[in-house]
């Protein structure tokens, strides 16, 4: 079954085809960066214009790459939540004016379930239990996918999301958005045992995450070197950010994993393309004999493709999305359906 | 020629399939901001009233603003997409022009007034014209008190519709202006797929894929300031919290 997947819940402008939620046949991001670059971070209303302009030309690479026709496609999957309401709404229209147009059937698909199961199109089926740690510009969560295909959130972000942070430190730093890449590249020619930064690891026995504290110590740090006149070396303070930053999330992840007998982990999200991240995790996960699933970065940062193998499992589940559904901009996750088999015929 | 017509650009909603012989069958919601859940089962609704399938639609009109931000993308997406995906053709129309199409029989000045909301209004002033109106000024946006002055300038009686028009009502009146009623105060699919179909019998149309809404306005361009602005040492407008 072919699966065309659209995502537009934040700056990318994103349509996929995926044969059975396992072979990815096209998959075109248009992105909107470039414009938000001067606010130092998306705007909503700069987002879903760009989204407008974006989908058809999308869209149309989408099915040349594909080298497919609408005739062959034979569902399809759309973000409808999490994300920006205008920019969400631009997505589901046009998914429901193809759904209309073709007499196709139609899935709405939670974005961040969208992520998790990019896992499936790299290494097949997803197989729960699978312990995920989500990790983008909009989303810090720790997410349990246990036997019976539901999801349990087992901890998420207090304040900043991962990207989000990366992109403030960023800009104070004097880096251009986003900061994640730049922070990561800078990082390399930095030592990240420069300045001990704070981890918010406080004992508390829970997966949530807090990145305010470690904003203020670097900023603090920048100001009180600043005032002492002393030298400051940006790549040292780079490599000591992102190491605060990694070890929170390589301790919870690892805890988390322990904690519930998880066998496989993944991470997902645009700041699972950090270098950094994915280097200290499957060395934790090398140590503690844990398998590490990590797709390529093309499919952890935002993609139709993730969309529309989510939304295969579903629709080869039997599950329709009528015409009439909303954008819901906080979504909760709920489950996957558990028995579809990734690259088995629907 | 059944022609689609899709209206998003105000609280209204409408949907519905017209021929050179009227209309087929239509659909209209005024409950707000349902554009997104309304328009697709509305399009289904007026196929399976009219009794036709989707292969039967020739052409896709669309109004492109000016009008809500959100209404006018949902409007246009699915409209350029259901126009893509079935290889039709597609004519874009204002707003303000549809709401002048149907008082061209009036023959007074017709200014379209339409609320932009944050206290302002988008407007444009027509003149009859044979078989329609004639846009004689350029699309415009600001509050009541600019439009009424650009009403007391000009010497002519000036009839305004639209719900911008209902909502200031007494501001416009006071220049010696008519305002018409409620029911003249939306642009309407009727109107559009009407005022659309010469266009498309003369092959006057668009590729879905050059429809381009006509916002007016620059978008806003302000992001979360409660979050960003402790870093930046900056100071969050509107009394905000910032956080540390
Ligand atoms: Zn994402």
């Amino acid at each position: 079954m072919l699966v065309l997947g659209i995502e537009t819940s934040c700056d990318e402008t994103a349509v996929a085809l995926v044969e059975d939620g396992a072979t990815v046949r096209a998959n075109v991001v248009g992105s909107s960066v470039e414009r938000h670059r001067p606010y130092g971070g998306v705007v909503p209303e700069i987002a879903a214009r760009a989204h407008l302009e974006l989908l058809l030309p999308v869209l149309d690479r989408a099915l040349v790459e594909a080298g497919c026709v609408y005739d062959d496609v034979e569902g399809v999957a759309v973000t409808v939540g999490p994300g920006l309401v205008g920019a969400l709404l631009v997505g589901v229209a046009a998914a429901k004016a193809l759904a209309l147009a073709h007499d196709l059937p139609l899935i709405g698909v939670n974005h961040l379930e969208g992520h998790v199961c990019a896992t499936q199109l790299e290494y097949g089926p997803l197989e729960p239990p699978l312990l995920a740690l989500i990790v983008s510009g909009g989303h810090t969560s720790l997410v349990l996918l246990d036997a019976t295909g539901a999801f349990t959130p087992l901890g998420a972000t207090i304040d900043d999301a991962a990207g989000e942070a990366y992109d403030k430190i960023g800009r104070f730093l004097g880096l251009p958005y986003p900061g994640g890449p730049e922070i990561d590249a800078l990082a390399r020619h930095g030592n990240p045992a420069a300045i001990a930064f704070p981890r918010a690891l406080a004992g508390d026995g829970t997966y949530d995450f807090s990145l305010s504290g470690l904003k203020t110590a670097v900023v603090r740090e920048l100001r009180r070197r600043e005032a002492a006149g002393e030298d400051i070396d940006l790549a040292d303070v780079a490599a000591s950010f992102q190491e605060a930053v990694v070890d929170v999330q390589v301790t919870k992840t690892m805890a988390a994993a322990q904690a519930h007998d998880v066998e496989r982990v993944t991470v997902v999200g645009g700041v699972a393309a950090n270098s950094r991240l994915r280097e200290r995790l499957s060395a934790a996960c090398a140590v503690a004999g844990r398998r590490l699933l990590v797709p390529a970065p093309a499919l952890c940062t935002d993609n139709g493709a993730m969309i529309a193998a989510a939304g295969w499992n579903r629709l080869a589940a039997g599950e329709r999305t009528p015409l009439d559904v909303e954008v819901d901009p906080n979504l909760a996750l709920s489950g996957v359906p558990t028995g579809a088999a990734p690259g088995a015929p629907a | 020629m059944l022609v689609l017509g899709i209206e998003t650009c105000t609280p209204h909603t409408s949907v519905c399939l017209g021929t050179e012989q009227g209309l087929l069958a239509s659909a209209a919601l005024g409950r707000g901001n349902a554009h997104g859940e309304f328009l697709a089962p509305a399009i289904a609704f007026c196929l399976a009233q009219a009794r036709q399938p989707i292969g039967a639609v020739a052409g896709v009109a669309v109004t492109v603003g000016p009008g809500l931000f959100t209404g006018m993308r949902v409007g246009i997406a699915t409209a350029a997409t259901l126009a893509h995906a079935r290889r039709l053709p597609v004519v874009g129309q204002t707003s303000l022009d549809l709401l002048a199409f149907p008082v061209r029989h009036v023959r007074r000045l017709v200014c379209s007034v339409l609320d932009a909301r944050r206290g302002e209004l988008f407007w444009a002033f027509y003149r009859p014209a044979p078989g329609g109106v004639q846009r004689v000024t350029e699309f415009r946006v600001g509050p009541p008190a600019k439009l009424a002055g650009e009403i007391e300038a000009v010497p002519d009686d000036v009839l305004c519709v639209g719900d911008g028009a209902c909502a200031y009502r007494s501001v416009l009146e006071s220049t010696g202006a008519e305002v018409g009623s409620p029911s003249m105060g939306t642009p309407t699919a009727e109107a559009l797929v009407e005022l659309s179909l010469p266009r498309f019998l003369r092959e006057d149309t668009q590729r879905p894929e050059d429809l381009r809404p006509l916002y007016i306005r620059q978008a806003d361009a302000r992001i979360s300031w409660r979050n960003r602005g402790a870093l930046l040492g900056g100071k969050a407008p509107d009394g905000a919290t910032m956080v540390r």
